[in-house]
């Protein structure tokens, strides 16, 4: 077992799902001979040849209306776009089509489609390279949403996602790429979609995140008595997870990245408000960015919570 | 240095049968007396479906629906010329394509009458659920193509829009990426001269819609729309090019949309009636009955009795539209994910929709 980044648990990924079903197709923008903007998908143009791995044109659209139109015809497409805020052009097509094949076909047409996006701050790059808009996706009935926190869930998580029958955007946080690295069996597995992790248990509080704000999460817990989640799956994210560990602790606090207005916490606090009123000691608190755009590198770092923000919403919960 | 001309196109648009019924021989691609009757027949049905639709929306045994009325043989000629393994990506005014491939006319009447499962396409069809959103199927044929090309089957995907939809930037990363990808992907515009009111000059400034294809490195053309032989060869000869590895083609079909948009439009609000008579002279059922009326191939009874049969057929998907069992409520929810999340599960649940 070799000790790997995020990257490389990603590449691996693709390569044996690649491997193991001829009709996994990799396409995107620059995802050939460059190896892609991360390098993810280094080394599959070689593999694979270029009928299996396409540079496409500079064209979001494009690119999921294309993959949704390639899914309906029996591939399985995993088209990248390069930075988050590049999906918002192939968002129709998302939310108008790829998620409504089945439905609107009554079972006849489906769309296994895969996007994979890296996203949230990290990289220092320009305006739009950092965004984390999950909760417009989470939105959308019949798409799914992933996040993975390290290596080795990315691989696993990653292959259910190609496996999978129903579209599925994968969102990878960039500021974990090659910040950690994990033991990550050679072999192929798979991480069931749907299923939170409970990373960590404790009895006072419940701590909800994920990507890379889970491990902000966890550093902040020192002193804490917390009950740690990874949710990795967003939509659907896993009620019974979460409920189970709310009951125990009666305390909850939800951090992410996104901005705090309609973000993916407020769902999962009114899932709490109405399934888990009578376990709750504290109100439930949410940490997350203000409702603002997101801002460039010189300021990021106010933007998105911090530990002590964190740490501070715990202190607020234990008060009662 | 000077200046040099870098690149031309030139726009051709093919004509076969004029107002009169007269084709012109050295055209006519071959097909032979029973397809022309297929055309004929084919016509007088979906046209039979068209005013029929119109009038169960009238008396509110439908919703909306989407008038076809001038446009038939654009459709019909295009869809004969389709072969089995061919997909199609409609938009939603191309009801004469789906009933010419065979997509059950009582299942098109459910799906006006606002039930999903009219859109459950049969096995052994591959006609895509219409595109409600204006132009944006146009990618999906591109990719349903690439997959053909990539798996190495001899088809093709054709997609159908119309001239409001090529103002699209749809069309402009479908186009090229299928020009790039070289992908077996037939479009066909049905330039009908209006969408919803605006009319065709308003929606480009270039001369033809067809001449946007250049642009993207492969052949755009006219045909005449209301002349069925015309858009039957180029249809024929683009899927043709396409399963040989040519790359896309875009045919720009002049027609014209004689009814309002839709039931719920009002054409005498921003259309001048002459223009409409105009076009009506010119309308596909005229000329192919000239046509098959010289070659001895038309009679009052023909027609009678092929008008009867439609007429028959109509009337009973009809009674069988109307008699369908009733949708479930539960299938709101049944068909949003393969597998049902457990907020899925609980809402079905919650609202007495299981069973």
């Amino acid at each position: 077992m070799a000790r790997i980044n995020m990257v490389e648990a990603i590449n691996m990924a693709l390569r044996q799902e690649m491997t193991r079903d001829k009709d996994v197709i990799v396409l995107g923008e620059d995802v050939g001979a460059d190896g892609g903007v991360f390098r993810v998908t280094e080394g599959l143009l070689h593999e694979f040849g270029p009928e299996r791995v396409i540079d496409t044109p500079l064209s979001e659209l494009a690119l999921v209306g294309a993959g949704a139109g390639m899914a309906a015809y029996g591939l399985k497409p995993v088209v990248e776009i390069q930075f988050m805020a590049f999906l918002y052009e192939g968002l129709e097509q998302l939310y108008s089509h790829a998620s409504r094949f089945r439905a609107r076909s009554r079972g006849r047409f489906s769309c296994p489609l895969v996007v994979r996006t890296p996203y949230g701050i990290g990289i220092k790059g320009p305006e739009l390279h950092s965004e984390s808009s999950e909760a417009v996706l989470c939105h959308m009935p019949g798409i799914k949403v992933v996040v993975p926190s390290n290596p080795y869930n990315a691989k696993g998580l990653l292959a259910s996602a190609i496996r999978d029958p129903d579209p599925v955007v994968f969102m990878e946080p960039s500021r974990l790429y090659r910040s950690i690295k994990a033991e990550v069996p050679e072999e192929a597995y798979a991480i069931p979609l749907g299923k939170a992790e409970v990373f960590q248990e404790g009895k006072d509080i419940t701590v909800i995140a994920w990507g890379r704000m889970f491990h902000d999460a966890l550093d902040a817990t020192e002193g804490f008595d917390c009950e740690v989640i990874d949710l990795m799956t967003l939509k659907p994210f896993d009620e019974e997870t979460v409920l189970n560990s709310v009951k125990k602790t009666g305390r909850v606090v939800i951090a992410h990245e996104a901005t705090g207005y309609c973000g993916l916490g407020a769902e999962i606090a009114a899932f709490l408000a109405q399934e888990a009123m009578m376990h709750l000691k504290a109100p439930i608190v949410r940490v997350t960015a203000p409702d603002a755009v997101v801002p460039m590198a010189r300021l990021e770092d106010y933007y998105v919570p911090s530990k002590e923000a964190i740490r501070k919403a715990f202190e607020e919960v234990m008060k009662y | 240095m000077p200046e040099t001309i870098v690149e031309r196109f030139e726009v051709k648009l093919l004509s076969i049968l004029d107002e009169s019924g007269n084709a012109d021989s050295s055209l006519m691609p071959p097909i032979s007396e029973d397809l022309i009757k297929k055309f004929f027949e084919t016509l007088i049905f979906a046209r039979t479906f068209n005013s029929r639709a119109i009038s169960l929306q009238r008396e509110g045994r439908i919703g909306t629906y989407a008038s076809i009325y001038g446009q038939e043989a654009s459709q019909i000629g295009s869809a004969l010329a389709l072969e089995k393994d061919d997909w199609v990506f409609p938009s939603f005014r191309e009801t004469a394509v789906n009933l010419t491939l065979g997509y059950p006319a009582w299942l098109m009447f459910r799906y006006w009458a606002g039930d999903e499962r009219g859109m459950k396409c049969p096995e052994g069809l591959n006609i895509f659920p219409m595109s409600v959103p204006v132009g944006t199927q146009i990618t999906h044929a591109v990719g349903a193509s690439l997959a053909m090309k990539l798996k190495g089957a001899k088809s093709a995907a054709v997609c159908y829009f119309g001239d409001g939809g090529s103002s699209r930037g749809d069309l402009h990363e479908g186009f090229n990426m299928a020009g790039v990808l070289k992908t077996p992907t037939v479009f066909i515009c049905q330039n009908n001269q209006w969408a919803i009111s605006v009319p065709r000059e308003r929606q480009t400034a270039s001369r033809t819609i067809a001449q946007k294809a250049f642009s993207y490195g492969f052949e755009g053309m006219q045909v005449d729309g209301n002349d069925v032989f015309a858009v039957y060869k180029a249809t024929k000869d683009a899927l043709d090019k396409a399963k040989a590895g040519g790359g896309p083609t875009f045919i720009e079909c002049l027609t014209y949309r004689l009814d309002d948009h839709t039931t719920s439009d009002d054409a005498s609000r921003y259309r001048k009636k002459e223009n409409v008579e105009a076009w009506e002279a010119k309308e596909p059922m005229i000329r192919l009955r000239l046509f098959m009326r010289k070659k001895g191939m038309w009679s009052e009874a023909y027609e009678e009795s092929i008008m009867k049969k439609a007429t028959e057929a109509i009337d009973s998907a009809i009674t069988e539209e109307e008699t369908f069992r009733p949708s479930e409520p539960k299938d709101i929810i049944a068909f949003t994910n393969a597998e049902l999340s457990q907020r899925q599960i609980k809402e079905l649940k919650d609202r007495g929709w299981q069973g």
